[in-house]
């Protein structure tokens, strides 16, 4: 008769491919940061983010994309004063309230985190692509330009990702 | 009133604004040997609780923490 049994079922099947590359567990002492906004409101928050971990004795990890990379243009940091659309009504009083709380700014947060601890910033390729951009166009506290499977390689077991 | 600590270094980082807090205790702590205190003063309100986390993730001591009038007086010991 058939007479196939569970066994020569199972043989008949092709086998199962391994099993994809369990992902590490999320327990590295790294703050990883992708940085997507360029406008000071949000660069403030990725810098003094940056800058607590690093002075916490974490890694970190700056992604620098879209609008984040933009902002790194050589000189950009001097004139940038762009906030969130959402908040136009709030730039004024965050402006006025920065300069009278001498507020250190987003890039000498920066400056200062990578003086203290280990601080790695890169750009995003495919936004150096699309505007023409090489790394010499940028101010020299990024360290390289790389592309997305790079920075998912060297971030993806941080205990902490931000996207900003 | 504060024990008396035999103080080694001594910074102010009174008027400075989160992050700038741990940044200059980080800084200070650098050039520290074991053993030595540190005391750092603060007017960020913040700085109470960043101190003490700092401390906590350095695994460096918090000896102490007084508050007088505003200022924030933080004595630590590099462990």
């Amino acid at each position: 008769m058939f007479g196939h049994t569970a066994q020569d079922k199972q043989q008949q099947l092709a086998p199962l491919p391994a099993p994809a590359e369990a992902t590490p567990p999320a327990t590295a002492n790294r703050l990883a940061i992708v940085l997507f906004s360029g406008t000071i409101d949000k660069l403030m928050s990725a810098s003094i983010m940056a800058t607590g971990a690093a002075a916490m004795g974490m890694d970190v990890e700056i992604f620098l994309t879209n609008w984040g990379a933009l902002a790194f243009r050589r000189g950009d940091y001097t004139s940038n004063t762009r906030v969130s659309a959402d908040y136009a009504d709030y730039r004024g009083t965050l402006l006025e309230q920065m300069a009278a709380k001498k507020v250190t700014s987003w890039m000498e947060n920066l400056e200062g985190a990578k003086e203290i601890g280990n601080v790695h910033i890169t750009a995003c390729s495919h936004t150096m692509t699309l505007f023409d951009l090489q790394l010499s166009d940028l101010e020299p506290i990024v360290d390289e330009v790389i592309g997305v499977a790079a920075f998912i390689e060297g971030a993806r077991d941080s205990a902490m990702t931000l996207y900003i | 009133m504060a024990t008396t600590y035999q103080v080694d270094k001594t910074v102010d980082a009174k008027g400075q604004v989160c992050p700038m807090p741990i940044v200059t205790l980080a800084k200070a702590f650098r050039d520290l040997s074991a053993g030595q205190i540190l005391a750092i003063t603060a007017t960020d309100p913040g700085a109470k609780k960043d101190v003490a986390a700092w401390a906590e993730k350095t695994g460096n001591s918090l000896l102490e923490m007084v508050e007088a009038n505003g200022v924030l007086t933080f004595y630590l010991k590099k462990v």
